[in-house]
């Protein structure tokens, strides 16, 4: 078997030095081969079939394949589209094992695009892609898709995660307004449970919704550059500062404060916890990112007069914000994939994009006015203004057994903090150890 | 060739002249009954080779890999066998899989023996059959779905708390205000002890005692609550219970604003200095109360907890401590059919005179059921029950749909664990492959055991 995977990585090596070359490849039929990516010609893909594999469905599978039939409609390449389900890591390793991984993914995680390099299961993104890159987004986006150096991704689609959603005939009703500061929130909080609402509807069952909740107050009471240490495990969970963060969660997860106590929050998940807020009415305030906005529109609510938001408040001196976003990459070097992800880190293919609804873009190029509503807009706006300020998901740079995974990691540790916390020292312990073991 | 073939065996010109028809059957063949080895390999081989590709490699491969990192490349020798042991996240799996095996198949194997003897007695047995075995024929996944909704907390949606609940319910009432409290910090006149809220300070007659309550959920806001009554003063000890929360903001804490309206029907006591009931009294719509011919002293007042008793809500099915059983219960749904017709065929093949002949001798029904009955069905029964231990070994759908994310790992078990190492995120497949192969070491000895069993059927 070594011998076997000897042969498909050295296989793969000669076809990236064959493409290199501009020389055809199996993938593009030989009479159009002279012209790969830029594509100067008429369609230069024609008869070309690629792969994409990523994990949406529904609505946003049905976006998407609107950008794929622009693709189409300028190369003439025909895309097919396979969904991921949930869990991409679980999909893509059989398919990589097989050696027959689709031509594009779009991972969830920039931690997988390591994790992938490593394998070599990645093609290095050819120079075109990458000067579309320069062009197009900021230095620090760049090094999100890349790997020891080398440029393998495109951050394709961006979701703000430093979002307080909350219904606003609850904070009328309890006489409050959206806070600026976490004080003001734990007011608030105060306020409107006394007003016989609980404030808060916490997606517990969810693990990646506690990591972004506590991202938000790390990153905003332990600063960018303690973040950027954290994530790379350059510090130990144990750290003061960890210790600090989780006392400000300490004093917004209590019984009182949680629709359904501490058990019924860890049997939520993450679009149930929506519907509790903006369906039922049980509660005030879920914590999470801009696609609320989608799920509390399928409850019924509408977005700027019933379902609200506020900016993340200030915990401590940073006003944080939180991206999480979709990384493309090219998992066959086939000129096809590569003008797939040329398009898709373009300021056209992106606009495409940003005209649909449930769509942030990262690029700096694409201005904020191609998006359909007002909400978005505004969002759009923050993101291309806070430029390099901005901090991507911590969890989601991890090694995925640490911030990936159901029932494993951060995931289960901040789980376990959620149903006891009063026991911060434990569990900084707990995530300490098992970052210890992720990143060994 | 033909001269050869018919005469002495010589197995390798066999191979290379394949399978030829008959010759085997010759009369010079005298030491040998049936086909030639040529004719039995030719037969073999697609078994052979299809065993051999599915079965026998990716055994060896899995031990081989079993023996390496998660990258495949360095050799961890029995390491990944140590972090099974040795992992508390594993042992919890290894905890679970040992709770399934000892408990999940007793009880099918019982449920199965209980229906088809009872079944056999009633009228109606193939229809009841057909209801008890109906689950066999929803795919495991699907039962998983069934079975989350079934065990969901909320009674209105959960089918199991949704019975206790009502169960519950019919030998007791719950009312009053659940989830209220009284109101927090220094400058509130009372104070939470034990679930009871109680004065700060001794009260005395004629000056009212104020004791505000916050946190009322709206649907729990009694229609005829009247704005409430600030000055509750009459002869005695008096006062008001209401609901210190102005709709809007902007109320006074702990002081009965215009808007707040009053709690009625909350049972109040007063209390004397060694903690003895004086008196009790009932709020009324405004929420103000008097204790009626009560002795001039200091007392304390208090509301009982009875008056915040949240209502019953069932259990926390999908909870840590119970996602096991509950599981447990979903498969014993799904396999007590399969259990019931096979034990109903042994039963049918009973001698019935044997049973005729108990009878006759004057053994009751229990009598022959555990003497007669049982001891002729227990080949069958240890067949169920060995093959419900394998199912259970490997069990896995029904854990992954039924346990919500955050007790997942409560609820983990071996297969599980091995596919979620392996591919669901943790990429390890060397430790992934270590699990399978712990798996087949468990399953092994069951199978061998079952396989001697129809051995000895056979002869």
């Amino acid at each position: 078997m070594r011998k076997g995977r000897a042969a498909v990585i050295l296989a793969g090596l000669a076809v990236a030095v064959a493409a290199c070359g501009n020389a055809p490849t199996t993938t593009a039929p030989s009479g159009e081969a002279s012209a790969p990516a830029a594509g100067g010609g008429d369609k230069p893909l024609q008869g070309v079939t690629l792969e994409v594999a990523a994990k949406w469905t529904g609505a946003e599978q049905k976006n998407f394949e609107q950008v794929l039939a622009a693709f189409t409609e300028k190369t003439g390449a025909k895309v097919t589209y396979a969904s991921t389900g949930e869990d991409t890591a679980a999909y893509l390793g059989p398919r990589i094992q097989g050696g027959s991984p689709p031509d594009v993914a779009i991972l969830p995680q920039p931690g997988l695009v390591q994790q992938y390099a490593d394998q070599q299961a990645l093609k290095p993104l050819s120079a075109d892609v990458v000067k579309e890159i320069d062009t197009n987004y900021t230095p620090y986006w760049k090094e999100l898709g890349s790997a020891d150096g080398q440029v393998y991704g495109v951050l394709i689609k961006a979701a703000h995660k430093s979002l307080v959603w909350y219904r606003s005939q609850a904070f009328e009703d309890a006489g409050v307004q959206p806070p600026a500061t976490w004080d003001e929130l734990v007011k608030a909080a105060q306020t409107v449970a006394d007003s016989g609402t609980p404030p808060f509807s916490l997606c517990g069952a969810s693990g990646w919704t506690l990591t972004d909740l506590f991202e938000n107050v790390y990153l905003s009471t332990a600063g960018p550059e303690n973040y950027d240490k954290l994530s790379k495990h350059e510090i130990p969970w144990t750290d003061p500062t960890v210790t600090t963060a989780l006392e400000k969660i300490q004093q917004i997860v209590k019984d009182d404060y949680l629709v359904g106590g501490t058990s019924g929050t860890m049997q939520t998940d993450f679009p149930t916890c929506v519907s509790k807020v903006y369906g039922t009415d049980d509660a005030a305030m879920v914590i999470e990112a801009d696609f609320v906005a989608v799920e509390a529109g399928v409850s019924g609510a509408k977005l700027g007069e019933e379902a609200k938001y506020f900016p993340f408040p200030n915990v401590g001196d940073t006003s944080p914000v939180v991206l999480g976003g979709d990384v493309a990459v090219a998992m066959k070097d086939s000129p096809g994939a590569m003008a797939l992800l040329q398009f898709l880190a373009s300021k056209e293919g992106g606009e495409v994009w940003a005209k649909l609804p449930g769509y942030l873009s990262p690029n700096k190029n694409v201005s904020p006015d191609n998006y359909p509503d007002e909400l978005t807009k505004q969002l759009g706006q923050t993101i291309v203004s806070a430029g390099d300020a901005v901090r991507y998901d911590m969890s989601d740079l991890a090694p995925s057994a640490f911030g990936g995974t159901d029932g494993k990691g951060s995931w289960k540790v901040l789980q376990d903090f959620v149903r006891n916390p009063s026991d911060i020292k434990g569990a900084q312990e707990a995530l300490e150890s098992e970052a210890a073991k992720a990143w060994k | 060739m033909t001269e050869r073939l018919d005469g002495r065996q010589d197995p390798p010109a066999q191979a290379a002249g394949g399978p030829s028809p008959g010759p085997a059957a010759s009369p010079s063949e005298r030491r040998r009954l049936g086909p030639s080895p040529a004719v039995a390999i030719a037969f073999l081989l697609p078994a052979a080779l299809l065993l051999g590709v599915w079965v026998v490699y990716p055994i060896v491969y899995s031990i081989f890999r079993s023996l390496f990192d998660a990258a495949g490349t360095g050799f961890v020798g029995l390491g990944n066998y140590a972090t099974i042991f040795s992992d508390s996240g594993m042992l919890t799996t290894i905890r679970n899989n040992l709770i399934w095996v000892v408990v999940a198949p007793i009880m099918v194997t019982t449920l199965g023996l209980i229906f088809a003897v009872l079944t056999e007695r009633i009228r109606w047995s193939t229809a009841f059959k057909l209801i008890v075995f109906m689950p066999m024929a929803v795919s495991l996944m699907a039962a998983g779905v069934i079975f989350r909704l079934v065990y969901e907390e909320n009674p209105d949606r959960g089918v199991a708390n949704a019975i206790l609940t009502t169960v519950h319910d019919t030998f007791s009432t719950s009312q009053g205000y659940p989830e209220a409290r009284p109101r927090g910090g220094d400058e509130s006149p009372v104070a939470d002890q034990n679930g009871a809220v109680v004065t700060k300070q001794p009260a005395q007659a004629g000056r009212p005692v104020l004791i505000p309550i916050v946190g009322v959920r709206p649907e729990f806001m009694p229609d005829n609550a009247q704005p409430a009554r600030a000055d509750a003063a009459g002869d005695g000890l008096a006062g008001t219970v209401w609901f210190d929360f102005t709709p809007g903001g902007g109320g006074q804490n702990n002081v009965v604003d215009a808007a707040e309206r009053g709690l009625p029907g909350m049972t109040v006591e007063a209390l004397q200095a060694d903690g003895q009931v004086a008196a009790t009294a009932t709020t009324a719509e405004d929420g103000s109360f008097q204790f009626e011919g009560l002795p001039q002293g200091s007392y304390t007042v208090r509301l009982p907890q009875s008056n915040f008793e949240t209502s019953y809500g069932g259990l926390s099915w999908l909870g840590p401590t119970l996602i096991t059983p509950a599981i447990i219960g979903a498969f014993v749904w799904v396999w007590a059919g399969f259990a019931m017709v096979l034990i109903a065929a042994g039963l049918a093949a009973i001698p019935r005179d044997a049973l005729e002949a108990a009878r006759i001798d004057g053994a009751t029904e229990w009598q022959v059921f555990r003497r007669i009955t049982v001891p002729l069905l227990s080949p069958v029964l240890l067949v169920v029950f060995v093959t419900m231990i394998i199912n259970t070994l490997k069990v896995f759908d029904l854990v992954f749909i039924i346990a919500p994310a955050s007790v997942q790992p409560q609820a983990n078990v071996v297969a599980l664990e091995m596919w979620r190492v392996a591919f669901g995120g943790g990429n390890n497949q060397g430790l992934g492959s270590a699990l399978a192969i712990f798996l087949l070491l468990l399953v092994l000895p069951f199978m061998i055991m079952n396989i001697r069993r129809f051995r000895r059927g056979d002869s």
